[in-house]
């Protein structure tokens, strides 16, 4: 009897998931177009834009989308596949000496022709080669309600007096010393976020929180980002170091408990005020605004640069910049890459598209399409927004993307979470970075 | 009797024979053959000769060696160790026999990934009481494994000494009760001696399985900290597809790793050899 | 041996299983926690303030697919088995009868096969796949085959070769031609095998990752590489999401089990003296 039942169960459960499976490969084909994203945090929302696109077009524009951090060993295997990617994307320069042989020149397309800034595209001799599609900004995301309610606190410093006072490293840090001590009464756990080092969630320190040290290194002695640097000194890294400091020291979490945290758990904090600060960039309002039980205000969001205790602080402003570079493969048929150049052109100029892009991806874009009105309306975009157009102060460009590849950033990042854990010191970090770089950057010669 | 058999080849054999060089035949020579060359796509190959080879017993691959062979050495004893002596209590006829071997066997059947994140959770919750946790060191990370290990092959293993035990016949022990033989006496001279052939099995099951393990590492610590924690098999895994332009020292392990696993084999067969033939 | 000793041992007993059902127990209980409140208290139960109900079940459930990953596992695990047990099993009965060099050679490289860690070949067959277009749930079972063929066709030859040659015999003076003789006397013996056969198999397929991962990963999802994905896939991980995945992946898995255990069991062990 048993026997009977395994094996009708059996025989229905192949009757019934054959032909759906069937089904799913049979759409193969020639309407067809495929997108490798990079942002995994709004894969969704590609997906629901390429149903609306094939529905007016008959378009099929399949989306798929890499892991965090595994972009790069994604689309490696993508791209050696017949049907590979049509639409994908490279973190700028040394992305493009990695891909150059699958990037179409895409100086004649419609996508460039919107283009406001020709300069920000990725070019070599009269190619275009990779067209930006966003424009981001970091720092320290603040929520000054916790602020006010540390001002108003009578036995506190008497320094610094306002939020608007905190414009440099010093100022910040005897914010922040001065919080923490006062933590029962702003009913807080630390004033940052847990920095959060599980293995590929730690790029906001390895990429971002880098960028700063890099970027004074790479205008003192004028390295061209554009290729890649095979050495680098790592000389500011005091400047990188003092910070990651400051977040671990005056954290929600233990430091030696980081290498359990993830991403969404540092927002979640933010989101729950449990935390006043959390660095991150414009694109985790979308995150914050998730956490179910949040208790954040959208108009007590500030941002703040990320200080370096040197003169830079007078005119610093956000990190502004971009890691998003479409590309259209070279490889793919004459027909594939109109439909891809159309899908693009659509999707960042026809007022379907321009509608997902600020309200559901939420992007700044680099478009002339795009008027000043149509930017999305939250308030960390709002923010960048603010920053870039202070006279006052100076966007840093994004000099990270100058980094050689993943397993450099993995590394990095390992070396962090020992840093925390307090299983190895800073030197360690130092040393990883210099040796790991120069490894890396000779490989992607070869 | 089967004269023309032959004419039924194609029916018979190219089914799995096609499938068989496929899967394994074509890859696994192409396989050898990259582990000499340098490459990213399989059509860009140029031959190297052994430098990949030189390139691959680098610090991590030594350390991933070193490593995986402890965890082995130390899954294999206590695994085996455990799985007997449960084994020993759930022959002695006790009530509920029959639910405890079902326990216990089931974590067998759970999938390498998932038990990794299972145990993911639990090891932390409990290092969270030292203020650590799971990537504070390879140390953790091995006892993670072994607990994990543990968890997943007693059952198995248990099962197996079961059947070797319910082999002994009744009549030995009886025997030896009567000859006076202490309890211990007994374990040493006849339950021990003759399920030699079931330790044999399970020490080679847990050692080859252990030295395989894959997604219960990828899982549970994914290497960390700083991929100290890996296995050999990930740590090919990452030499592949971690880093572009290491492909072929990746391959180069994975021929060395296949030398390792058919040494354990042949080790297996000469030992089930040499005991089959001291029976005869 | 006295009562009060086996009392003792059942109670030892029983605390040992239980440790051992503790894990899921676990893991069941934090899937009903809101995602922030697993990994800071993983052995505290849900109150109010942590309670998610099943929220965590359908958040999952909506990222990962797991509908479609599961229809994909049962479609794919089933498949595939019942290629082995019918392929290999001819293959067997064939090599065995006809036993001439070519059988052996395939033979022998069959078993080799057994060795072979999948490292050696992932990256390859990866390729190889790619190149004949076997990237879908359907494609996949033909390496499933591929790989499933060693030590089921080492299964099978051990008990044909137990097989008097004279019950077939008999059978081809009726005039069977070796195909009706195979399906309508060989192949309902090997039932007890072939029951052992299908568990092996079915419990490695189903949950395998690396192989659908690399092969049919960026498209279609099984149960593990659904699971796999939480981290990292969809920016940073949720913990609540893993939770309910982690238990909507044993289920299937204990139910199974509790209708075959005897099968089960019984394959397991025949397995593994012959592996």
């Amino acid at each position: 009897m048993k026997r009977r039942i395994t094996a009708l169960l059996m025989i229905i459960s192949l009757t019934v998931s054959l032909p759906i499976t069937l089904a799913s490969c049979r759409k193969k084909a020639e309407n067809e177009i495929y997108f490798l994203n990079f942002k995994p945090e709004i894969a969704d929302k590609y997906k629901d834009i390429a149903k609306v696109y094939e529905e007016e077009t008959g378009v099929r524009v399949k989306i798929s989308t890499a892991a965090a951090n595994s972009y790069e060993q994604t689309l490696k295997s993508e791209i050696a596949k017949k049907k590979a990617p049509t639409i994908f994307q490279i973190n700028g320069p040394v992305g493009y000496e990695s891909w150059k042989n699958y990037c179409e020149d895409l100086r004649d397309t419609k996508l460039y022709s919107i283009l406001s800034d020709k300069n920000l595209a990725i070019t070599s001799g009269d190619g275009v080669y990779g067209i930006p599609y966003v424009i981001e900004g970091y720092g320290i995301i603040c929520n000054t309600a916790k602020f006010d309610e540390y001002f108003a606190l009578a036995d506190r410093q008497k320094i610094i007096n306002s939020f608007s006072e905190i414009n440099t490293f010093a100022a910040l840090e005897t914010v922040v010393a001065d919080m923490t001590a006062h933590i029962s009464e702003l009913s807080i756990d630390g004033v940052f976020a847990s920095t959060s080092l599980s293995g590929g969630e730690d790029w906001r320190w390895q990429t971002h929180l880098a960028n700063v040290p890099f970027y004074l290194e790479v205008t003192e002695n004028n390295y061209n980002v554009g290729t890649t640097v095979s050495e680098i000194t790592f000389e500011h890294n005091g400047v990188m170091k003092k910070m990651f400091d400051l977040y671990l020291n005056n954290s929600v979490t233990d430091r030696a408990l980081l290498g359990s945290k993830s991403v969404a758990d540092s927002m979640a904090e933010f989101a729950l005020g449990q935390c006043a600060m959390v660095q991150n960039g414009n694109w985790a309002w979308a995150q914050i605004k998730g956490v179910s039980g949040n208790t954040v205000n959208e108009e007590d969001i500030r941002f703040l640069p990320l200080y370096t205790g040197t003169e830079l602080d007078d005119t610093m402003g956000l990190c502004v910049g971009t890691e998003n570079y479409i590309c259209i493969n070279k490889n793919a048929s004459d027909e594939q890459k109109k439909m891809a150049d159309d899908f693009l052109y659509w999707l960042f100029s026809s007022e379907t598209g321009k509608k997902f892009v600020t309200e559901e991806l939420e992007f700044l874009t680099p478009f002339s399409t795009f008027s000043d009105r149509e930017i999305p309306g939250d308030p960390l975009a709002l923010e960048v927004n603010r920053w870039i157009n202070d006279p006052r102060s100076e966007s840093i460009p994004w000099s990270f993307v100058a980094f050689p590849g993943t397993s450099f950033k993995t590394d990095f990042g390992g070396a962090l979470l020992k840093y925390a854990q307090g299983t190895a010191d800073w030197d360690n970090v130092v040393n990883t970075v210099k040796t790991r770089w120069k490894e890396e950057a000779s490989k992607g010669k070869k | 009797m089967y004269k023309r058999l032959g004419r039924y080849f194609p029916i018979f054999m190219m089914p799995i024979l096609t499938a068989f060089i496929i899967a394994f035949a074509v890859p696994f020579l192409m396989g050898l053959y990259l582990s000499f060359c340098d490459f990213t796509t399989v059509t860009d190959a140029r031959l190297t000769g052994l430098s990949n080879y030189k390139e691959a017993f680098g610090d991590d691959f030594t350390h991933a060696l070193w490593y995986t062979a402890l965890f082995s050495a130390a899954s294999v004893i206590t695994v085996n160790l455990f799985a007997f002596v449960l084994a020993l209590l759930l022959t002695k006829g006790l009530k509920g026999t029959n639910i405890f071997r079902t326990v216990f066997f089931m974590p067998n059947l759970i999938g390498g990934i998932v038990l990794g994140y299972i145990w993911q959770i639990i090891i932390n919750g409990i290092l969270r009481y030292r203020g650590v946790d799971i990537t504070y060191s390879e140390a953790y990370g091995f006892f993670g494994l072994l607990v994990l290990t543990n968890w997943q092959l007693i059952g198995y293993m248990m099962i197996i000494y079961v059947a070797g035990l319910q082999n002994i016949p009744n009549e030995l022990r009886e025997a030896a009760a009567i000859d006076g033989a202490s309890r211990s006496m007994e374990l040493r001279h006849i339950t021990i001696p003759l399920i030699m052939p079931s330790i044999t099995v399970c020490t080679f099951l847990t050692l080859t399985n252990t030295f395989k393990l894959f997604d219960q590492n990828l899982a549970l610590t994914a290497g960390a900290p700083d991929r100290l924690s890996s296995l050999l098999a990930l740590d090919i895994y990452n030499t592949f597809y971690a880093s572009v332009g290491s492909e072929g020292v990746g391959q180069a392990k994975a021929v060395i790793f296949t030398v390792i696993l058919a040494f354990i084999a042949l080790l297996q067969l000469h030992v089930t050899a040499r005991r089959e033939r001291g029976n005869e | 041996m006295s009562k009060k000793n086996n009392a003792l041992l059942t109670a030892a007993l029983v605390l040992l299983a239980v440790i051992f059902i503790a894990p899921i127990a676990i893991v069941l209980m934090n899937s009903f926690k809101g995602q922030f409140f697993i990994t800071d208290a993983p052995f505290a139960l849900p109150n109010r303030q942590t309670f998610a109900g099943f929220e965590n079940y359908i958040n999952g459930i909506e990222k990962t697919g797991f509908i479609d990953a599961f229809v994909r596992s049962v479609f794919i695990t089933v498949v595939s088995v019942f290629g082995i047990l019918l392929f290999s099993s001819m293959a067997a009965w064939y090599i065995v009868r006809k036993n001439d060099v070519v059988s052996k050679v395939f033979y022998y490289a069959l078993i080799f096969s057994m060795i072979v860690p999948f490292q050696m070949v992932m990256f390859t067959m990866s390729k190889t796949a790619n190149t004949l277009g076997l990237e879908n749930p359907v494609g996949i079972t033909v390496l499933y085959l591929g790989f499933g063929a060693g030590l089921s066709v080492f299964m099978f030859t051990g008990f044909v070769r137990s097989i008097p040659i004279q019950l077939e015999e008999a059978a081809s003076i009726d005039g069977c031609g070796p195909i009706r003789t195979f399906f309508s006397i060989i192949f309902p013996i090997l039932k007890p095998t072939a029951i052992t056969v299908s568990i092996l198999n079915a419990m490695w397929i189903w949950n395998d990752y690396l192989l659908p991962y690399l092969v049919i990963g960026s498209e279609y999802r099984t149960i593990p590489v659904a699971v796999q994905y939480l981290q990292g896939g969809y920016g940073s991980r949720d913990m609540g999401a893993l939770m309910a995945m982690l238990v909507l992946a044993i289920i299937p898995i204990v139910i199974f089990y509790l209708i075959s255990q005897k099968q089960i069991i019984k394959g397991v062990i025949a397995g593994a003296v012959k592996g």
